[in-house]
């Protein structure tokens, strides 16, 4: 049963968790309305501010589609064919997940200087978010019925145009949702495009804060920043379309025949070690340069274990926020069409392309006047966490969902039994693998989060990312590898089990 | 079997629910003491150049100290939203534009006569809101065995004898601040002028100042714009002999010879002023003053103590540009300016 208003025991928590993500909304009316809608136009109007919207949109344009190429592309590689050792691809195409923006960009730069700029960018950019395409696009492609191609090569379809006329169709709410997150990633990251020295909108907005000290300005144009995600969002909401995709029956399907690639076995093994090497591989060799040309490299262990700690605990506790508050909002998304349901999700994404320091700021703006009690403590760090990160986890959880047939509940509803009792017999049990990928993405990209952990953090806490960034602040690369690769080390281990996973 | 990914949530789950006990229980002697006694200092100077110092902090003013690291720019930023709730009472800050913010929106308190007159009227806000503890001064690296002399003006950058022969890192802060010092002296068309000169006589565009020293190091150009430390950190390391690059300070107030401090202020209604003071105080002290000369070879700006660093010019000596550093906040139009020559 999709349509109809949702039970008030999912719409409560789901609105709640609507709010959260719009709390930097309301910062933001509150700054950018500081000096009248006088001031906060003249800002947004200048020929400026429509150049970095337009450099902006034209690397997230760049990034997504070359991330739809390379995750497509990858994820058909490991699910369908025989492409050798393709188990071990499989893991290795998530595991760029793992490598923070910044290092990316930096280990890119340090080896080819010439890169600096939109093609710098456009590289590091895609090389750490690919995995937001793969991921889904591969389960896409395992939940898929091998039946559909065989009808049509039956028929006489070449396997080309099998592949784009039956197979991408198929794809294509995975590829939107993935692509999405890109786009939006790309529009929110500092660390690569200041390291690239490319000009973009959120690189604007945090010269406004760090050259002027006005934060006026930076709201106005932050404001233009969520009409921009409003406007993707809708964009990506219209190719859903009215297509359904569960199955009415639990699976039949055979597990499908792999394609022989043949003479294609070599590129095709180019192909994936390329992207292996340059998203993870050569990140890695470039930290094992620093820590063996640094002038010392002194390992403090216990300090490196300390830090180590309080990342995997802040991470988990913003991981497991994240996913409580995003499960209710990716049922609603999933099972109810209306005008609230809608408004729903577009809340949750609504401040997801902005920069980590405007959420930071908001944070503050409302943690000092409303509960101080938690401000600077880790429950508003794990909270800022939430807000930041929650379209990750609705994604996972709406297209988890999206997989459950809903006749189940119908049938179970038609028992006579409550939604409450529905949600945690027959939505959340199905769901789960879906929702615990959405978990430990999360936690991924909570572990590498810098900006919001750096005004946040309860006094003295360091994570990984605010280590890194000191050791980097002073020019100590040999002091910051340690940081980094156990970033990188800890990361690949929920990256690794998204890789392995089967839905 | 159980699939291993709900299994990691699962642990996931764990961890995030033991997280908060853990750190209440390590947590709780820090809290009970700071909350009331201690003072909470915003430290936008990296912790790796400070710590040392600001360990000694807790012993020279009496009570707790706890120190949040952060970006200058985003720890005024954050002054500035906490407002009078903060519970910051020092903001001790990289540079003099950020201290200007805070000052320009009445967040800090007026600082007393005696802290103020240790430290020359140049080197703190006009409106005694501030002071600077640290100076570092904008200078021209050569290579002597590429140039007999460096100019004594960097007005004279753009001339052809130097074309395609200079270094600078133009998206570094303290190379925008003289910029920014440029906009002030010369005016905004001098300022472009130059901009656009320097670009056409080719001038190459670094990373960082440390970059830049190690081209003028390797004759790869024969003069760059740095900040003097970089220098004497290369020399102490390295030796004097292993380093070729020299030093010209620039005479007669030229744009290019900017001093650069970084400096604190007390945030208004910290409950702690008095220690906050002290704190304030101790960053002047002979100890402190003496530490950033031998430790981050910066100058030191209280009367009465002077670098021990070799070769070191006493900061009297130089001629800076009179300029009140709390006006280089205007930074906006100087990356304008910047994007406008191509060059950020």
């Amino acid at each position: 049963m999709t349509g109809g208003r949702a039970p008030w025991v999912l719409l409560g928590p789901a609105c709640l968790a609507g709010a959260l993500a719009l709390l930097p909304l309301g910062y933001l009316a509150v700054r950018a309305l500081e000096r009248g809608p006088g001031f906060a136009w003249s800002v947004v109007t200048t020929e400026g501010t429509a150049q970095l919207m337009g450099r902006s949109l034209a690397l997230a344009l760049a990034v997504v589609l070359a991330c739809l190429i390379l995750g497509i592309s990858l994820a058909w590689l490991t699910v369908r064919t025989a492409l050798p050792g393709v188990r071990a691809w499989a893991v290795a195409a998530t595991l760029p997940l793992a490598v923070p923006s910044y290092v990316a960009a930096f280990a890119w730069l340090s080896a080819v200087p010439g890169l600096a700029g939109f093609t710098g960018s456009a590289v590091a950019l895609t090389l750490v978010s690919y995995p937001y395409v793969y991921l889904p696009v591969a389960a896409a492609l395992r939940g898929l019925d091998p039946a559909h191609e065989e009808a049509a090569r039956s028929l006489g379809l070449g396997p080309v145009a099998t592949f784009a006329r039956v197979v991408l169709p198929h794809l294509r709410p995975a590829a939107a949702g993935g692509g999405l997150l890109v786009a939006l990633y790309v529009l929110s990251d500092f660390g690569a495009v200041s390291l690239m020295r490319y000009d973009t909108f959120t690189r604007g907005i945090y010269v406004s804060y760090q050259a002027s000290f006005d934060r006026t300005p930076a709201a106005a144009l932050s404001v233009v920043l969520v009409l921009m995600t409003v406007g993707l969002v809708a964009l990506e909401t219209r190719t859903r379309g009215r297509r359904r995709h569960a199955r009415t029956g639990s699976g039949t399907a055979r597990p499908p025949v792999p394609v022989p690639l043949g003479r294609m076995t070599a590129p095709a093994l180019a192909w994936c070690g390329a992207a292996v090497s340059a998203a993870v591989v050569f990140p890695l060799a470039t930290l094992a340069y620093w820590l063996l040309t640094g002038q010392r490299s002194t390992w403090d262990l216990p300090r490196l274990a300390e830090t180590a700690g309080a990342t995997l605990g802040a991470a988990a506790a913003g991981a497991l926020l994240t996913t409580a508050l995003a499960l209710p909002v990716g049922v609603v998304a999933a099972r109810y069409r209306g005008r609230a349901a809608e408004l729903l999700e577009q809340a949750a994404y609504a401040g997801h392309a902005l920069p980590g320091i405007t959420v930071a700021l908001a944070l503050v703006f409302f943690a000092v006047r409303y509960v101080h009690p938690i401000y600077q403590e880790l429950p508003l760090l794990v909270c800022a966490y939430a807000v930041l990160f929650l379209p990750i986890a609705v994604t996972a959880t709406r297209a988890a969902v999206l997989q459950s047939p809903p006749v189940l509940e119908d049938v179970a509803r038609s028992l006579g039994h409550r939604p409450l009792r529905v949600l945690r017999t027959i939505t959340v049990p199905l769901a789960a693998p879906g929702v615990a990928a959405g978990a430990a993405l999360t936690f991924v990209v909570c572990m590498k989060e810098l900006p919001a952990t750096l005004l946040l953090r309860p006094t003295g806490m360091d994570t990984l990312a605010t280590r890194l960034w000191t050791e980097t602040g002073v020019g100590a690369y040999a002091d910051a590898a340690p940081y980094a690769a156990v970033l990188i080390l800890l990361a690949a281990v929920p990256s690794y089990l998204l890789g392995r996973h089967r839905t | 079997m159980r699939n291993p990914l709900r299994r990691f949530t699962s642990v996931l789950a764990v961890a995030a629910l033991l997280t908060p006990l853990a750190t209440a229980c390590g947590g709780e002697d820090g809290d009970a003491g700071s909350d009331d006694a201690g003072i909470v200092v915003y430290s936008g100077r990296n912790e790796k150049l400070v710590q040392p110092l600001l360990d000694k902090l807790e012993k020279a003013v009496g009570t707790g100290v706890e120190v949040r690291y952060g970006g200058s720019a985003e720890l005024a930023a954050q002054l500035l939203e906490e407002g009078d709730k903060t519970e910051a009472d020092l903001f001790f800050s990289q540079d003099a534009g950020a201290l200007g913010a805070l000052a320009k929106e009445g967040r800090l308190d007026k600082l007393p006569e005696p802290v103020l007159g240790k430290v020359p009227a140049q080197f703190r806000g006009s409106g005694g809101d501030w002071v600077g503890v640290s100076g570092r001064v904008r200078v021209l690296a050569y290579n002597p065995d590429k140039v007999d002399k460096a100019p004594d003006s960097v007005r004279d950058l753009t001339k052809p004898e130097w074309k395609g022969k200079v270094g600078y890192a133009p998206t570094n802060a303290s190379f925008q601040a003289f910029v920014t010092g440029m906009r002030v002296l010369d005016g905004e068309d001098a300022t472009r002028k130059w901009l656009k000169g320097m670009k056409d006589n080719g001038v190459k565009a670094y990373d960082n100042n440390n970059a830049v020293l190690d081209a003028v190091d390797s004759g790869e150009v024969s003069v760059g714009l740095i900040n003097h430390y970089y220098w004497y950190e290369k020399v102490a390391e390295k030796g004097a002999d292993g380093v070729t690059a020299k030093l010209h300070f620039l005479p007669g107030g030229d744009p290019g010879a900017l001093v650069n401090v970084a400096g604190v202020g007390l945030l208004k209604g910290s409950g702690q002023r008095d220690a906050a003071l002290k704190a304030a105080e101790f960053l002047l002290s002979a100890e402190a003053q003496t530490y950033f000369s031998d430790e981050t070879k910066e100058y030191p700006l209280a009367a009465g103590v002077t670098s021990k660093v070799p070769d070191l010019p006493p900061l009297e000596s130089l001629k800076a540009p009179e300029i009140d550093l709390g006006k280089l906040e205007s930074l906006q139009e100087t990356l304008a300016m910047l994007q406008e020559a191509g060059m950020v």
